[in-house]
């Protein structure tokens, strides 16, 4: 892993088109900007994290169906 | 063909029912194909993992509980299962029924995308702060129907 120091307002940059700015630093937090093409995704690694457990909670899901009333018949786009 | 099912044994599904899902699904990432089933309750139905049995996903239609969901997700990532355009995209939300008696829950933001043509997949990941891992179904159902159709 490349480990750099950087100051408030400093950036760094990957490759051409990311940039990385340290926005404010506050006790153990720190704000970051990040400018990336719209085709880079950039998320918290907590979100990803979340969506891992859920989906191993939802595959341990008890296969019993409540009866839902949705006032209406299943969806007809649906396969 | 035949597949042996979580919650159905051994059963015959026809191969139009198998949706491939090349980068898999967050967290088992090495499984890749499935079959969609209808389960014995509506509105609800399976993902089950192909060739693994104990993998199986419920699903459930979000816009039946949040006619209000919107996913905001750039082309660049449909194309990854082929899709130019949502016209031919299928959604759903995986939903989690804890053993332990908590609400039956939808997952809005790791939402799965179907190509309906290629029966390819992805699950995205969302950033708009409204969707989370948990949504309350009944309780949002309820929410949904008193609301302003």
């Amino acid at each position: 892993m490349l480990i750099l120091s950087r100051r408030l307002n400093e950036k760094v940059m990957i490759g051409d088109d990311i940039s990385i700015s340290i926005i404010e630093i506050r006790g153990d937090q720190v704000r970051i900007g990040v400018d990336a093409p719209k085709t880079v995704k950039v998320f918290r690694q907590e979100v990803f994290d979340a969506i891992k457990a859920e989906n191993k909670a939802a595959a341990e899901s008890k296969p019993v169906f409540p009866e839902l009333d949705f006032g209406a018949t299943r969806d007809p786009d649906a396969l | 063909m035949k597949v042996a099912t979580k919650s159905y044994g051994l059963i015959e599904v026809d191969e139009r029912q198998r949706i491939s899902f090349p980068l898999g699904i967050l967290g088992f990432e090495p499984v890749k194909e499935y079959i969609l089933l209808d389960a014995e309750r509506q509105p609800f139905y399976w993902l089950q993992a192909l060739d693994v049995e104990q993998v199986a996903f419920i699903l459930i239609n979000p816009f039946l509980f949040r006619p209000d969901y919107e996913l905001d997700i750039n082309d660049e990532e449909l194309q990854d299962i082929g899709l130019s355009g949502p016209e031919k995209a299928l959604i759903f939300s995986v939903v989690t029924i804890p053993s332990d008696g908590g609400p039956m829950t939808a997952n809005l933001q790791g939402p799965l995308i179907i190509n309906r043509e290629t029966r390819s997949g992805k699950q995205a990941v969302l950033t708009d702060p409204r969707w989370k891992t948990k949504h309350d179904i009944m309780s949002e159902l309820a929410t949904a129907r008193k609301g302003p159709c």
